[in-house]
């Protein structure tokens, strides 16, 4: 392993050797620094150890499930970690969103999509988490603290959960964000089953700035587990 | 019986000599019979004795029951023998030591010793008789020695009460001393057997008391020391006839005669039977024991026809055929026929009931003088003519009394039968020009109505009260109970008579009708359960259809039981409800009752104390279950009525269940036949669609790492995204293949949300943005679309999979459309594309697995299973999904209809 003090490191825990082989080669051109475990217990302890930028876990580990990997983890650091999961995983996917993963890629992903998702990750480390106060995807611009939400310049007259969803995918922009997050931040833990307000609030907000959930140009639903603001 | 095919040996006579010989043979143990001609003979002693010469010789023998009446020397045989501890059994206070069946088939020694072989046991044991218990030790391999004596054998018990004037209740069938290996006779003379009485050395019961001292007299003694002698003589011979069986000896019955014993319901039939035996016995000739049915007995009261039943089931036990005749008249007639038909020789029957010549012919105009015709027409016959030991049996007048609510309807009615005929009769007698038999004949009338309609008792109290109306108004002196002329004392006692005949012709004929119409039901019942049973498809319907018949024909609870996976018995019906509380007792009789397929508990010879009775159900000789009834009235139990139903119900349910196992079988075979049609399908698919992506995935990658550096940037950049492509044709076809399993194990459950159909699309195209990369998607959906209760994972997977398979088809840079419409409670989400269309014999066979639409246009060939996971799924949410042609006739148009979510607009606010 090449220690790079600027890259980021990246703590891969897979247990299948060439998908570890080939991270490392994508990974290493990209500019990483790869840390590889091939057990969860062995990637829960590197993960302490070895202090990781980011850690990208396999729910499917033969010596102990991912969820408790996770849990582990977030017991004492806030390391972003990226899952890897199979397709029509959903119910794992939102156990692991839930335990405190920050993302998920579906297995095979391309290598695009995998490099994607760990720029928006590492975006965010937690030395870089200075609140700004104003955001900007594309046409759409948002301004945190006048709580004003404005297309190509014309204002959108967004209610206060409207704009307190639209934020909150903001702050996260990229990032998948799930329907327990965003129902527990803005309507509080009581309404944390209710998808429907949020349905319908997201609705309003791609009515308001003119987008179609048919084909989507800023809030992309992941149906079942969440949301997302297209941040690229 | 013995034939003249007795002298041909038996194939199981020589089993039976190879199993006398072979001391290694472990089935059935031996019975030894101790036989004595009365009490205090010494049998117990000489039983004790042979058990302790055997026990010197090394056999395993234990003392399962022996009565020692206090007797020291008995006792002192006892001592060093191993005794088994008695089951204590409580009965009405008093403690009852029995036999421990259970402990001794647990111990399993090789000899038992038990006393007493015709003892009956205390309520509450398994059998109720003791000979019954040594049935089931022998037949657990034990040896047994046992003692009896000669008044306890069932075919004597009429002989030695003859003899002795004690009746003894406790008999052993005949049978069952057929199946002792040795019987020893312990013989005492008369003379030594009173000293011993008077030494005190016999022990009598305390209830036989007086009535056994009179039996130890010289006499008495030594007919029955004869009579014991006979019977083991008797045992010798059988032996004796075993052996040349065994060894081929011929021409020992050179006769073919039969003996046959008539009965009815006579209390005579079990004398005549038992005498039957004997004949036959000493004839040495088979015997067979017949009863002819007339129209008349089926109106006798079933407690009288029981004694037919009891009758026939004693012959039966005895050894004899039995056979029932059934004939509209003329039984003598039938007998005969039958008799020689069969070469029956003698005759045995019983002497007519009604003494006197007077009342013999009397009753010969009422019912047919069996006994007399046969006696008559018999001539080629020898016959015997019984009578019945008056003191031994009398017929219990048990006729079957109606109820008394009825009774009281029935007299009530005589009586206003006789006012109303009086009423009529009053103004008919005031006209002249009537002869005055007019009026008896009106009163005739009354009473044969009344007879027809209520039976014999009314009729008889109408023709009281009919004689005494007609005596008081019509005969002179008018209005008094004298009568003073003669004519008037002729036209009474016609009348009397008249009326009594008609009175009982009538309720007579209302007996048959009643009986025609309760047997007529009975079929109605049977026939209709039969027709429900028939249309019944599943086991369960067929076995409740059965309870509920029984429950209904008998008026009882009825339960059945089958075993389970772990073989316990468990209730599977139960009409009106499933028993919770069946007691250890009702229990064991359902285990009696399966393993040994013959009904056990109420009314049977096995646990007769339990309140249940239960017979085996059985299909092809194999039990699956058993039925089990529980009656109000425990007479029930015991009406051959009854045994006939369930009879007649458990064949019904067998056959039902035959029929639909093996129709269960046919459409296994038919399910097993279409599987493997998939499975090969599967195989085939697998194999090509599988390998055709590696084959390009292997060649390109290949090619990169071996010739990399020698390839030119564009054939490698080709390669790459060769490789690239068919790798992700391969995980869509491995995703088919997982979707296609997860849909055939019903593993699919669709977690449903109030779901917009343009986020679904939304998804699914940024998915497929690589397959549609070259066609126009064009999505038509309405604003105001109502939501979908839905999947959104799965109905996106569907919504994939049509939209991959329109790309496949249309022309490049044809525009496919996805549209959606509401229709009622579900929306309608289509697919439109601009191919070659679907053919419309096709538009069904589409979304068959594996099925693929021949086309000739070497359009790209798809799995076969996109559209039948499409369906799965569609289907899975309670849609459905249907081919039809596009617009103009041109392309494709595959509709799915979804169900619409009920829950709209609600908690708009709250989301605001």
């Amino acid at each position: 392993m090449i220690e790079q003090p600027q890259a980021a490191r990246i703590l891969v825990i897979e247990d299948e050797a060439p998908i570890r082989r080939f991270l490392k080669i994508v990974l290493g051109s990209a500019g990483y620094g790869i840390i590889e475990a091939e057990r969860g217990r062995q990637g829960v302890e590197l993960a302490a150890t070895a202090a990781p930028d980011l850690v990208m876990l396999d729910l499917g580990l033969p010596d102990m499930d991912g969820k408790a990997a996770i849990a582990l983890i977030r017991e004492w650091s806030r390391v972003p970690i990226l899952i890897l999961s199979v397709r029509d995983g959903e119910t794992e996917k939102i156990a692991a969103l839930d335990a405190g993963a920050d993302d998920y890629v579906t297995k095979p992903f391309a290598t695009g999509e995998l490099l994607a998702r760990l720029r928006v990750l590492l975006r965010k480390r937690p030395d870089s988490e200075a609140p700004s106060a104003e955001a900007s995807f594309g046409r759409l611009k948002i301004n945190f603290a006048t709580r004003g939400v404005s297309m190509d310049g014309s204002e959108c007259k967004l209610t206060r959960k409207e704009f307190d969803v639209l934020a909150l995918l903001a702050r996260h922009a990229g990032r998948l964000v799930g329907h327990k997050q965003l129902l527990t931040t803005i309507w509080g833990a009581a309404h944390s089953a209710d998808t429907h307000y949020l349905r319908i609030a997201i609705g309003h907000i791609r009515d308001k700035l003119g987008d179609d959930a048919a084909d989507p140009r800023f809030i992309i639903t992941e149906p079942g587990v969440g949301y997302r603001l297209k941040s690229e | 019986m013995k034939t003249r095919d007795d002298t041909r040996p038996a194939p199981e006579s020589f089993l039976d000599a190879a199993r006398l010989e072979d001391p290694g043979w472990h089935g059935r143990g031996k019975l030894k019979i101790f036989l004595g001609a009365s009490p205090g003979v010494g049998k117990t002693f000489a039983m004790l004795e042979e058990g302790r010469v055997r026990q010197r010789a090394g056999v395993d023998v234990v003392v399962a029951l022996v009565e020692t009446h206090g007797r020291a020397e008995t006792a002192a045989l006892l001592a060093n023998l191993e005794q088994l501890p008695r089951r204590q059994l409580d009965y009405r206070g008093q403690v009852l030591g029995e036999l421990d069946i259970d402990a001794l088939l647990a111990r399993k020694p090789t000899l038992a010793l038990i006393d007493e072989f015709a003892h009956s046991n205390a309520p509450g044991s398994r059998h109720p008789k003791r000979w019954q218990d040594v049935m089931e030790v022998l037949d657990a391999g034990i040896d047994v020695l046992t003692t009896l004596n000669i008044q306890h054998i069932e075919s004597l018990n009429d002989a030695v009460a003859q003899i002795t004037g004690v009746r003894v209740q406790e008999t052993v069938p005949d049978a069952v001393l057929q199946k002792a290996e040795a019987i020893e006779l312990i013989d005492l003379p008369p003379e030594d057997l009173i000293k011993r009485l008077h030494e005190g050395k016999v022990y009598l019961p305390q209830q036989a008391g007086r009535a056994l001292e009179n039996f130890f007299t010289k006499g008495k003694l030594t007919a029955l020391r004869e009579m014991a002698l006979r019977t083991t003589a008797g045992h010798v011979d059988a032996d004796m006839l075993a052996f040349m069986q065994a060894n081929a000896v011929k021409d020992i019955w050179p006769t073919e005669e039969r003996l046959l014993v008539c009965i009815n319901e006579a209390p005579v039939a079990k004398a005549l039977v038992r005498t039957g035996k004997r004949m036959a016995e000493r004839a040495k000739i088979p015997w067979i024991v017949a009863t002819v049915l007339t129209p008349r007995h089926e109106a006798l009261g079933p407690d009288i026809r029981i004694v037919t039943q009891d009758a026939l089931r004693l012959a039966e036990t005895l050894g004899a055929e039995t056979t029932t005749l059934r004939v509209e008249s003329d039984a003598a007639g039938e007998v005969l026929r039958f008799a020689r038909s069969r070469n029956v020789t003698r005759l045995v029957i019983g002497r007519p009931r009604w003494r006197g010549a007077m009342m013999q012919r009397l009753m010969a105009l009422w019912r047919e003088p069996v006994s007399e015709r046969l006696l008559d027409n018999a001539t080629d016959f020898e016959v015997t003519v019984v009578t019945p030991h008056a003191r031994v049996e009398r017929r219990r007048h048990a006729v079957s009394a109606p109820a008394p609510q009825q009774d009281w309807h029935g007299y009530g009615a005589a009586a206003l039968g006789i006012v109303a005929a009086s009423m009529l009769a009053l103004p008919i007698a005031a006209w002249d020009a009537v002869p005055a038999g007019a009026i008896t004949v009106l009163y005739l009338l009354a009473v044969m109505l009344v007879g027809a309609r209520f039976g014999l008792r009314p009729s008889l109290l109408a023709t009281g009260l009919g004689f005494l109306a007609y005596n008081f108004l019509y005969t002179e002196p008018y209005y008094t109970f004298s009568v003073s002329r003669s004519s008037d004392i002729v036209s009474l006692s016609v009348f009397l008579l008249g009326a009594v005949f008609t009175g009982t012709l009538a309720s007579r004929l209302k007996a048959q009708i009643e009986t025609m119409r309760a047997s007529q039901a009975r079929t109605e019942t049977l026939y209709e359960f039969a027709r429900k049973i028939a249309s019944a498809t599943k086991s369960d319907d067929v076995l409740w259809g059965a309870v509920a018949h029984i429950a209904k024909a008998l008026n009882c609870h009825a339960l059945i039981l089958t075993p389970d996976a772990a073989s316990i018995l468990q209730q599977v019906q139960g009409h009106p409800f499933i028993a919770d509380d069946l007691d250890a007792g009702a229990q064991a009789a359902a285990l009696w009752a399966f393993h040994k397929s013959e009904a056990a508990g109420m009314g049977t010879d096995t646990l007769p104390n339990s309140e249940w009775l239960f017979v085996p159900l059985a299909t092809a000789g194999k039990p699956f279950g058993v039925i089990g009834v529980k009656f109000r009235d425990p007479a029930h139990a015991r009406n051959p009525e009854t045994r006939r139903l369930l009879l007649a119900v458990e064949d019904q349910v067998a056959v039902a269940i035959e029929r639909n196992r093996l129709s269960d079988d046919l459409a296994g075979a038919r399910v097993s036949a279409e599987s493997d049609k998939l499975r090969s399908a599967l195989l085939n698919s697998v194999s090509h669609d599988l390998r055709t992506p590696l084959v390009s995935i292997i060649g390109a990658t290949s090619s990169l790492a071996d010739a990399g550096a020698t390839l030119s940037d564009t054939d490698r950049r080709e390669l790459t995204v060769t490789a690239l492509d068919e790798a992700r044709r391969l995980d869509r076809y491995v995703q088919n293949l997982l979707d296609m399993t997860r849909l055939g194990h019903g593993a699919l459950k669709p977690k449903r949300a109030a779901i917009d159909l343009r986020e679904i699309v939304g998804r699914v195209r940024s998915d497929l943005a690589r397959v549609l990369a070259r066609h126009r998607l064009e999505v038509d959906l309405p604003r105001d679309l109502p939501l979908v209760d839905v999947d959104p994972v799965l109905i996106g997977q569907a919504l994939g999979n049509v939209l991959e398979n329109a790309a496949k088809y249309a022309p490049i840079g044809s525009a496919i459309t996805v549209s959606a419409e509401a229709v009622g409670a579900s929306v309608r989400l289509a697919v439109t594309d601009n191919g070659p269309g679907i053919p419309a014999a096709d538009r069904t066979r589409v979304f068959d697995l594996f099925h693929r639409a021949a086309r000739g246009d070497g359009a790209p060939a798809g799995t076969g299973m996109g559209l039948a996971i499409v369906k799965g799924l569609v289907e899975a949410h309670g849609g459905t999904v249907h081919a039809e042609a596009g617009p103009n006739d041109v392309g494709a148009h595959v509709v799915m209809t979804l169900p619409a979510s009920t829950s709209s607009a609600e908690a708009e606010d709250s989301a605001a």
